[in-house]
This record gives C-alpha cells, sequence and structure tokens, in this order.
C-alpha cells in the first residue's frame, strides 16, 4: 500500500522528518519497503511543445523531433517513441538533469544526429508505471515550466508499506494516519465532506434490495447529480497516480480516489441503463451470463454473487467486476453510487476463480469498514466537485454483518504475556487513539473492537495491538528464568562427531541437492523405485534419492569436468525410499556416504577403522559381498555385532563410466540409524598384562579358495585365551609354492595375565595350532 | 503453506495427499504433542519449495526455530533471547529489534532484524508469541503455559556471515567451493 506524506497531514499534524516518519511506520508494524521524495527528482525536467517530426536518416526506430523548450528557438531531440503529434506538449529532460534512475543527461550523437536531451515517458519521471511512449500532457501547458509546477506536483513523500493481512484499515490513509497520529501522540479526524442535497428523495428514485443477506452485510445505494464526465483535476489524477492507479474519468478517479483515502471501494451506475431503476443483491444461478466492464463475457456459479436489475438480469459481479451496460459514459447524467459490505470469503474465491483481482476486490477480501459508507458516499460527492450534489436520503440495506464484538481484556493477562507493568489506565490511554474504545470493570477492561478492525476476534488480538502501540523496543529483555539445560540427544551427538571425525581425517562435507534426475539411480547401480515428485520444477529434480550415491557421484561429474579431481568427500543425509508395508509417510532414513576418487578400497578400509574407532565400535568384520554398484570383488560387506550396516570398497567401473569418472573411486556406504542403534561408545578399560610375551610366526600353504579369515579364526580357537594378537603379515605366491596354493604367514603373541609362560607352554601352543591348520585346511607348514 | 502453487508434493499413497514440508513450523506440533513441558527445544531442518533457483533462492534449503514453552514466558523473554543469540552469533557489537509483524500461528507477531552499529538493519527472520489456539491444538493449556517462537533461514545467515553471494554456491559442491571451509 503507497502512501503520500501530504494525504497523510489532511488527517493529523504529522510532523518529522520523512525519514522519522518513515521508522515509526516500521515500528508500528507498516514496514517501509520504498520511500521516494517525488517533486525533487523533476528537476531539470521543463514543459516543451513539440514543433515537429521526422524519421532519422539512419535509424528505423529513433525520430528527429524538434521541440520548443520555451525560448522559441528550435531544439533538435533524438527520440525511439513515436506516439507525439506536432502541437503536443511533453515533458523534456534538460541537459545537466539527473534522472530517478540516476542516469545523467547530456548532449550526444544518435547515429550521426544530435541530441539536446531526452523526451520522457511517465514511469522514467515517476509518474505512474507507463513506459510505453512519452507522456503527453494537457492542452493548458506552456512550454518552458517547470514539470513540477506545470503539473501541480510538490515536493512530497511517497512510502511504499508492507501491509500485513491483519491490518485491513491499513489499506487507506486514513487508516494509516490513525496509527501514526497514535504513535505521535496528536489528534486524528477524518474531515466531514461538504456536500449539498438537492431535489427528490432517493427513495423516490430507486429501489434495492438484499436477497441473499449472506452475501452482503449492507448495500447502500445514493444518487449523484450535476456530473459531466470529463478528466479529473491534475492534483486528484497526480495522487492516484503516485498510489498506483490510472487516472481514466472524474467519476471512476474520484472511486478509486475515495477507495485509496477511506478503504471503501464504490461502483456507479449509469442510473438511465438500470431497468426499473432497481438493484437487487442475490447469489448468481449456475450458469448465469454477464459482460464485464472489460468486454470480456463471463459464466458464474451459484457461489458468486451479483447485484441485477429490476428485470433480474445481473449488472454486475458483486465486489469483483461491474457489467458493461450500465457503464458510465459521457452521455450520464445521473449516478446511482452503491458502496457495500461483502462477506469476504465470497469475494476471494470469486475474484481468485474468475482471475480478476483489483483493489476493490482485495480490500473486500480481507474486511471493510461497513460503518464508513456513509461519510465516504457523501466525501465521493464533495470530490466530483462544487457542481454535483446528491439526492437527500440512501436506500440502507443490511443483510448479515459480522457482530460487533466486545472482549474482555484482563490487565494480568496483558502483563502476564508482554512482560510489561501496565493498568487500566495505561491499557486505555494505548487502546483509545486506535479506536478500541474501553471501559474499566474490575481487574479488566471490556474492549470494543472498532468496526474498521474485523481482524480482532480475541483477547490475544488486543493484546498485540497493547504491545504494537506501547511499542516493541519498549518492552524489557529478559531471559527466561528456567532451571533446564540444553543437551543435545545421542544420535545428535554421534551425527556432529561423524562429520567432525571424518573431516578431521580430512574429507570435505558435500551437500548435493536430494532430488535426482530419472535414471540416474539406475546409473547408479540401485533400483529404479525412487519416490517420484508430483510437481517438479524441472525433470531434472523430480526422483527423490533413495541413497546418497548417484549425488556423490554427480559431484564427480561436475568437478572433473571443470579438471578437478581427486575429490575426498563425504555426505550425511536422508534418503528416502518405499516402505515394505504401506505407512503413513515414506521410509525417511540417514545415511553416510564417502567417496574418494583416485582411492582403492585400501583407502577407504582406513576411513571406516578411524570412524569406528570414534564412535566406539571396536567389534566389525569386513565380509567378502558386493551389492549393485559397488566393484564385484573388490568391495565388503561391514557387520557390527552382527548386523550387516553398511558396504565399503570400490565403485563398479561401469557405473563410474555412465558418470563419466575417470578416476577409480572408492566409497563407503553405511545406514546410520542401524548403525547408531548397535550399542557403542562405552568403553570399560581393559587390563593388560605386565607379564612379558612370546611371538610365534607360522607361514602355511593353502589352496587359493581357502580365506586367510577362516585360517585366522581357526588359530584364534585354536590358540584360547592365551593369544593377545594375531596379524597376517604375508601373503605369498610363487616358486617354492605350488600353483593354485599360496602361502599365508601370521605371527601370534602369546601373553598370560598372571605369570611368564613357559617355553612349555609356548611350546605346546604352536603345535596344536599347527596341527589344527594342517588338518583342516590341508595346509602344509612352511619353514 | 498449502498453497500449490508453493509446495512440492510426492507421489506416494492419495494424489497429492504427502508433500514436503515447506517450513519447519510443524515440528513445534509434534514437540508440543509428544512433549510435556516445560519445553526448551531448537529444530533445524531442511525444507522444500517449489522456487526456481537462482542467487537467493533454491528448492532445497535450511530453516531453524526455536519453541519455549513454559509458565510465564514473555515477549520480553523472547526479545530478550533474540538478543543474547544475536550477539552470541554475530558479535558483541551487533543489537537486534523487533518490529510487528503478521504470521497466522502466533501472536502478538514480530519480525527481527539485526545490525552492526552504523550499519543497516536487516531483517533475519521471524517470530511471536505462541498462538493461544496453537497451544491448544498441541493438547496445552494456554492459561496455564504461555511461549514464543522464533524462526530463521540458516543458508541466508551462512552467505551474509562469510560474504557468499550465491545461494546455489552452497549446492554445487564445486571442490574450489568446498576447500574454502
Amino acid at each position: 500500500m503507497k502512501v503520500l506524506l501530504s494525504w497523510l497531514k489532511e488527517f493529523a499534524p504529522i510532523d518529522g522528518e520523512p525519514d522519522l516518519i518513515g521508522e515509526q511506520l516500521s515500528e508500528l508494524g507498516l514496514a517501509v519497503e520504498n520511500m521516494v521524495r517525488t517533486g525533487e527528482h523533476l528537476e531539470g525536467v521543463v514543459v516543451a511543445k513539440i514543433l515537429d517530426l521526422r524519421p532519422h536518416p539512419d535509424a528505423d526506430r529513433i525520430q528527429i523531433v524538434e521541440v520548443d523548450s520555451g525560448d522559441g528557438q528550435p531544439l533538435q531531440i533524438c527520440c525511439g517513441a513515436f506516439n507525439m503529434s506536432p502541437g503536443d506538449f511533453v515533458p523534456l529532460a534538460t541537459i545537466g538533469t539527473i534522472m530517478p534512475n540516476g542516469m545523467e543527461i547530456s548532449r550526444r550523437k544518435l547515429r550521426g544526429e544530435w541530441s539536446n536531451g531526452m523526451l520522457c515517458s511517465g514511469a522514467e519521471i515517476d509518474l505512474g508505471d507507463d513506459h510505453d511512449g512519452i507522456l503527453i500532457l494537457g492542452s493548458e501547458s506552456e512550454q518552458g515550466t517547470p514539470l513540477a509546477d506545470s503539473l501541480g506536483i510538490e515536493s512530497d513523500v511517497l512510502y511504499d508499506l508492507e501491509v500485513n493481512p491483519n491490518r485491513p484499515d491499513a489499506m487507506a490513509v486514513a487508516g494509516v494516519a490513525r496509527d501514526l497520529a497514535a504513535y505521535q501522540k496528536i489528534p486524528f479526524k477524518i474531515p466531514v465532506p461538504k456536500v449539498s442535497e438537492k431535489g427528490k428523495d432517493v427513495s423516490e428514485i430507486l429501489k434495492a434490495e438484499i436477497i441473499s443477506p449472506d452475501l452482503c452485510g449492507r448495500f447502500a445505494v445514493r444518487v449523484i447529480d450535476g456530473i459531466s464526465i470529463q478528466d479529473s483535476p491534475q492534483w486528484l489524477k497526480n495522487r492516484i497516480t503516485a498510489l498506483g492507479m490510472r487516472p481514466v474519468n472524474n467519476v471512476v478517479d474520484v472511486s478509486n480516489y475515495v477507495m485509496l483515502e477511506l478503504g471503501q471501494p464504490s461502483h456507479t451506475f449509469d442510473l438511465g441503463c438500470v431497468t426499473g431503476s432497481e438493484f437487487k443483491v442475490r447469489w448468481a444461478a449456475d450458469g448465469e451470463e454477464i459482460v464485464t466492464l472489460d468486454g470480456v463475457a463471463r459464466s458464474l456459479t451459484e457461489q458468486d454473487g451479483v447485484v441485477a436489475d429490476g428485470s433480474d438480469l445481473p449488472i454486475g459481479i458483486a465486489g469483483v467486476m461491474g457489467g458493461v451496460s450500465t457503464e458510465i459514459s459521457e452521455s450520464t447524467s445521473t449516478v446511482a453510487l452503491e458502496m457495500a459490505w461483502w462477506n469476504p470469503a465470497v469475494i476471494a474465491k470469486t475474484s481468485r476463480w474468475l482471475g480478476l483481482r483489483s483493489e476493490a476486490s482485495a480490500r473486500f477480501e480481507r474486511g471493510t469498514d461497513p460503518e464508513i459508507i456513509d461519510m465516504a458516499m457523501q466525501r465521493f460527492c464533495e470530490l466530483l466537485g462544487p457542481e454535483a450534489f446528491l439526492s437527500p436520503g440512501i436506500i440502507d440495506t443490511k443483510g448479515h454483518l459480522p457482530a460487533g464484538d466486545k472482549i474482555k481484556v484482563r490487565v494480568s493477562r496483558v502483563n502476564g504475556i508482554l512482560g510489561t507493568d501496565l493498568d487500566q489506565k495505561d491499557i486505555l490511554q494505548i487502546l483509545d487513539p486506535i479506536g478500541f474504545k474501553g471501559e474499566s470493570v474490575d481487574h479488566d477492561i471490556d474492549v470494543k473492537v472498532p468496526s474498521f478492525r474485523p481482524d480482532t476476534s480475541s483477547e490475544i488480538d488486543v493484546i498485540e495491538e497493547i504491545a504494537r502501540i506501547y511499542g516493541y523496543e519498549r518492552i524489557v529483555k529478559t531471559v527466561p528464568k528456567s532451571k533446564t539445560f540444553g543437551s543435545l540427544t545421542l544420535k545428535q551427538s554421534d551425527c556432529r562427531l561423524i562429520r567432525t571425525t571424518m573431516v578431521g581425517l580430512g574429507l570435505d562435507e558435500a551437500m548435493p541437492i536430494p532430488f535426482l534426475a530419472p535414471g540416474e539411480l539406475e546409473n547408479a547401480g540401485l533400483e529404479s523405485d525412487g519416490i517420484k515428485v508430483a510437481n517438479p520444477l524441472v525433470a531434472e529434480e523430480s526422483i527423490m534419492r533413495s541413497s546418497l550415491r548417484p549425488g556423490l557421484l554427480k559431484t564427480l561429474t561436475y568437478n572433473e569436468s571443470h579438471r578437478l579431481t581427486g575429490l575426498r568427500l563425504f555426505e550425511l543425509g536422508h534418503v528416502y525410499r518405499q516402505p515394505d508395508k504401506f505407512q503413513a509417510l515414506p521410509d525417511e532414513r540417514e545415511q553416510l556416504v564417502s567417496i574418494l576418487a583416485g582411492s582403492e578400497a585400501g583407502e577407504i578400509v582406513k576411513i571406516w577403522s578411524a570412524l569406528a574407532d570414534a564412535l566406539g565400535f571396536d567389534d566389525y568384520e569386513l565380509i567378502t559381498d558386493s551389492p549393485p554398484g559397488f566393484h564385484a570383488t573388490r568391495t565388503s560387506r561391514i557387520e557390527v555385532q552382527g548386523v550387516t550396516v553398511g558396504f565399503l570398497g570400490e565403485i563398479d567401473p561401469s557405473v563410474l563410466s555412465l558418470f563419466e569418472v575417470n578416476e577409480r573411486v572408492a566409497c563407503l556406504e553405511v545406514d546410520i540409524d542401524d548403525l547408531l542403534s548397535i550399542p557403542h561408545g562405552h568403553r570399560s578399560y581393559a587390563p593388560f598384562s605386565r607379564y612379558p610375551s612370546s611371538d610365534i610366526d607360522l607361514a602355511f600353504e593353502v589352496d587359493e579358495g581357502v580365506s586367510s579369515n577362516e585360517v585366522k579364526k581357526c588359530l584364534q580357537e585354536q590358540a584360547g585365551p592365551l593369544l593377545v594378537d594375531i596379524r597376517l603379515f604375508d601373503i605369498f605366491r610363487g616358486e617354492p609354492v605350488a600353483e593354485g596354493r599360496r602361502s599365508l604367514a601370521f605371527k601370534l603373541r602369546l601373553q598370560a595375565d598372571d605369570r611368564t609362560l613357559t617355553n612349555v607352554e609356548v611350546a605346546k601352543v604352536h603345535r596344536e595350532c599347527i596341527e589344527s591348520v594342517e588338518k583342516k585346511f590341508s595346509a602344509k607348514l612352511r619353514s | 503453506a498449502r498453497d500449490m502453487y508453493d509446495t512440492l508434493y510426492v507421489e506416494y499413497g492419495d494424489p497429492m495427499s504427502t508433500l514436503l514440508r515447506t517450513h519447519t513450523s510443524p515440528v513445534q506440533i509434534r514437540v508440543m504433542e509428544e512433549e510435556e513441558p516445560p519445553i526448551y527445544s531448537i529444530m533445524p531442518g531442511r525444507v522444500f519449495r517449489s522456487d526456481t533457483a537462482d542467487a537467493t533462492h533454491m528448492p532445497v534449503f535450511h530453516q531453524i526455530e526455536a519453541l519455549v514453552v513454559d509458565r510465564d514466558i514473555t515477549f520480553g523473554d523472547l526479545a530478550g533471547t533474540i538478543e543474547v543469540f544475536t550477539s552470541a552469533y554475530f558479535g558483541k557489537d551487533f543489537e537486534s529489534r523487533l518490529r510487528p509483524s503478521y504470521f497466522p500461528f502466533t501472536e502478538p507477531s514480530a519480525e527481527f532484524d539485526i545490525r552492526h552499529p552504523g550499519g543497516k538493519w536487516l531483517e533475519l527472520g521471524g517470530c511471536g508469541m505462541v498462538h493461544p489456539e496453537v497451544l491448544k491444538a498441541g493438547g496445552l493449556d494456554p492459561e496455564e503455559w504461555q511461549g514464543f517462537a522464533f524462526g530463521f533461514g540458516l543458508d541466508r545467515l551462512a552467505l551474509m556471515r562469510h560474504e557468499i553471494d550465491d545461494l546455489r554456491e552452497l549446492f554445487r559442491n564445486d571442490y574450489r567451493f568446498l576447500a574454502q571451509f
């Protein structure tokens, strides 16, 4: 909502620098989105008279214009617009003028022809939004006059305010002025319009009836006479233009002016065209048709409202747009002025589905003030000038209006919510200037909600008004006196630890978007059952990821295309899956994936080991296994305490080629929910022996098919509790080992908690280990 | 924002029945339903909107909400908590202010700005006292419990703090960006 400072000042003696007033408006909850000082920026722009137009010899889209800028001498200007004619008066920005957009006008050549200034469109000089052609000024203009003087534009300030849905009253200049007056503690008054009344009483001229009271709460009609349709006075055109409306003629302009000033939209009918001089307000019939003011034939539904005439034909869509059959025209002499209160929900629905939203419908949607209508009608007539007069009387019909609420506001509740220390008198003084009249009742206040605040319906709404006018910034800042303290859940702490550990291991955290293109899951070797987005913005972002792998592989693709290789990344994020059986929401799980570009499987094993150690998982196994997408042989399944939590190894080369990645990629993928639900972290000190240990080295020749893990397990079982450590330290193939077999060399460390082992004890273990391995695996001990 | 215009829906169950959340505020309701007051909780999370990606918008981004529900929590506590956060995160020199605004789930509602001395006020997020109707929806008696909530965008905060000029950079994962942080 835009407001002009000069207009606001018609309702209250507002004081202060424009910047300060802007601050005050923001503190009132009417945030200033933009502030423009009008008038000042027109310095250097004068009225010029067009003398001659001719084509530019060297350019089709420019013409040469000769103007008289006040000294009688022709001045040559190049111009890209063609809407002017000789004799027209237009704005000319003279050399040296600084335009509102900061550009300085200088003498320059356009395609070989000199231009000594610039002719302006309305938009270029902040006079409205029209930028299609040069602004043609009125015929009474005089060349050489400064434009500001010619248009009667005084130095003024235009504020563009953000008005929230709960402030329907602020969609009117008067409403904004009321708020400012309350802030500045100055009196606010809407001047009483001065109008004359003549002729027959309106009840002898027309009739009106509300047939559907749910549609319309108040339908009022008056008759205005003595009007001739013509241009509005310049000052009125300036004001509505500044506020974003386009001048049409005096009747339409005044309707918009009153709407902008008092918040009450209106519609005017050429009474001569209203059959029977009768208005009926009712729901439309299904399929009922009307041709609206824009010339479009529309078909309505039973949920739209209409104003119909004496023959029950629609002459207007209620609250949205009038019909063309009763449109005001040059020949109109008697105007029926309608002002109404329409059911907000109805107008919202109708305007939306018809695609007809206007300043009027926007106000009806939020709820207008039914009690402003009488004064607004008088103001309407006043603005039409001294020739216009009203017929005495008003046809005023009522439907269902919302009940004017009286709300009990407890002083203790006000202070309890806000943290203030206000008494009854303070609160009454705060509320009175914004129209909330209250009276003390015991320790409370009964507040009457003003008719222009339909948004206020409960005690808490009034408390907000109290806080707002008291001043949010005056409320003392405190902190809760709670005795609780903050903490993270175990899972949150673990996730932080995971991130810190991975970063500490030299990896970078990546954050690709969780959407994939169709086919990308399959390219990564995964199932194509990703949950689809129903209304994606682009097809490339239409599948929700079921694994973090594709997103990270795409990250490698992107970086490799920029010649950045060797990336070491991880992501801890959510993945989305179809659940096994139907449930309210899809399965959403957290996953950790790390990829090391240019590395082999061994590298990622180190990453996993360090991570497991950090989290406190000491008991895990890596078992050769390969899920889709991973390398067939260089991959293992991770089992922690017997539970599969993920995989590590290398990415399948065919996947890498589909993602256009030309390096080997080691990869770790862990289901975090599975992993963290396994008990971990707590470590109790395990004492170790102070007694000396004995080492045994054993090398066995075994068939290729025998895994080192199996041999290791066998040795562990056989050696028993005396074995404190066992390592595979060598794998050997070739002479003198037989073909199809290899040598596995283990170092065993034996130690007792309570004594030094004797040679006999060590020799026994040595012998029994050899026997059991040789027997179980047809192995041969190597010397 | 249940407006079709803003929300991304997924094909799951009945048509248009399942959506990607557009803000983290729904978590407040869940917390109130599942936890007994006093509640002092923070809810960071990912949110989704049908927004074409540009320098200041992404279809996926991050928000954080705070919800406090206890006896005797006041608007003054809200203002003070935001001030403490502002100083802690941005620096002791920074100040914050609250301006009246409107949100359907808080009353009084406010927007909060921060500023460095000599600088301009920058809007950071929204806040307010939890509306009594919301407390009721969460199974709490508004005559016994009251509270405040505030929320703001995290990505924007990161952009501001590190002077990153394009939001998309956070999601692009160009190594030259990742290596800087």
